[in-house]
């Protein structure tokens, strides 16, 4: 059966408080979760106090500033901080997004609680192991796939056909989506989540590709595509604003297209 | 759960891993008649309402009656083939979502089926037979 609970390794137990900053007039209360690969200990969830005064507003901010003023083992990804990336996704107040464009004041109420992406298996801290996630979208060959001889400029695409691509192409891999899909969850060796099937939608989508029968009938399969079961938790998740949810139903419509 | 101690311990890539088997190239169709049965569960709700008021506290006698309408029973049978239909669909997703062992798995599908079918059977047959007055 599917695992509900928690493995035994993964429960979480106690966690450590570490000291306020001396001298800070402002600071707001931060419960991480850290695990460490080499203890051998159950994870748990440390309580820091950032000092507000001294870091920018961004939750990422803030455990950029715990680990230069606090504790330099504190482990997650981060890279452009603007929202390009995708790397710094976490679970930040019991909602998957980026910590690099939420806001610290936009968490109400307390400490920022602050999680890797769910049900994943953990690198070590904040990261976690996307291995899976990455695979599934080399799984879908997002690339240009033509068999007619290659134009001499360029592939050509007229201004309608390539606004099909808006809500697609922005996508950023982060796996805020795919990791706060139930249905993802429970199935994420054979379902492909929503984040890979967006993608998908956006080659099948796209009027320059040739193979778009051979990708449907590479999604054409109760596990890989019909697992999705429209909980739009997806749609509600991702920092982009985009629906992957619709870009499902678009790929299953086409589906019956094609069949009827 | 850590990456080095999963249960997925294997020599295989991971694209090797989410390839598997390959797509089954099906699914659609039991997509697109889980839509058609429900929505002819819809259309077919209020007639069925109808008659199921019209038959309360009906004798067997006076069911008989109603049923051995062509248009009430035809509705009936029809909801009836819906109904089977959408919940054999339906309850096989939630055995493929949840149960992964892949025995049991394959065990509770083909019991859904009997299920499925046995009801579907049971229930023409008594309105075939209320409605022919045998």
């Amino acid at each position: 059966m599917v695992e509900f609970a928690l493995p035994k390794n993964s429960k979480i137990t106690g966690g450590k408080t570490w000291p306020k900053p001396a001298g800070a007039t402002e600071l707001r209360e931060f419960k991480v979760y850290r695990w460490n690969p080499d203890d051998g200990k159950n994870p748990s969830v440390d309580t820091y106090y950032v000092d507000t005064n001294d870091c920018g507003p961004m939750v990422l901010d803030g455990l950029i500033w715990i680990k230069n003023h606090i504790d330099p083992s504190l482990t997650f990804r981060r890279s452009c901080r603007e929202g390009v990336c995708g790397s710094c996704a976490m679970n930040i107040d019991g909602q998957n997004t980026l910590a690099c464009t939420r806001s610290m004041h936009d968490v109400k109420d307390g400490a920022v609680k602050i999680n890797p992406l769910p049900h994943q298996p953990v690198v070590k801290d904040l990261v976690p192991d996307l291995t899976n996630f990455y695979a599934q979208y080399a799984s879908i060959e997002p690339w240009l796939k033509t068999t007619s001889p290659t134009p001499q400029k360029e592939w050509r695409q007229s201004h309608e056909d390539r606004e099909k691509l808006d809500g697609l192409y922005e996508c950023i891999l982060c796996a805020c989506c795919s990791t706060s899909c139930p249905s993802y969850w429970w199935n994420s060796e054979r379902y492909l989540g929503p984040a890979a099937l967006l993608q998908a939608n956006r080659w099948v989508s796209d009027s320059r590709d040739e193979a778009t029968g051979e990708r449907l009938d590479n999604l054409e399969d109760p596990f890989r595509l019909y697992r999705c079961h429209t909980i739009m938790n997806c749609a509600k998740a991702c920092p982009k604003g985009l629906n992957p949810a619709e870009a499902i139903a678009e790929l299953k419509l086409k589906m019956v297209e094609r069949q009827i | 759960m850590s990456a080095t101690d999963t249960p997925k311990r294997s020599m295989r890539t991971p694209l090797g891993r989410v390839r598997n088997l390959g797509a089954a190239h099906s699914g659609t169709s039991d997509f697109w008649r889980q839509r058609i049965t429900g929505v002819a569960m819809t259309l077919l709700m209020i007639p069925v309402l109808v008659i199921i008021m019209m038959l309360l506290g009906r004798n067997q006698v006076g069911a008989a009656q109603i049923l051995s309408s062509i248009p009430v029973a035809v509705i009936l049978l029809l909801f009836i083939l819906a109904c089977a239909w959408h919940m054999k669909i339906g309850m096989q997703v939630v055995i493929e979502d949840y149960v992964h062992n892949e025995k049991l798995k394959l065990s509770a599908i083909m019991l859904n089926n009997f299920f499925s079918v046995a009801v579907a059977l049971a229930s023409t047959y008594a309105i075939l037979k209320l409605s022919s007055g045998v």
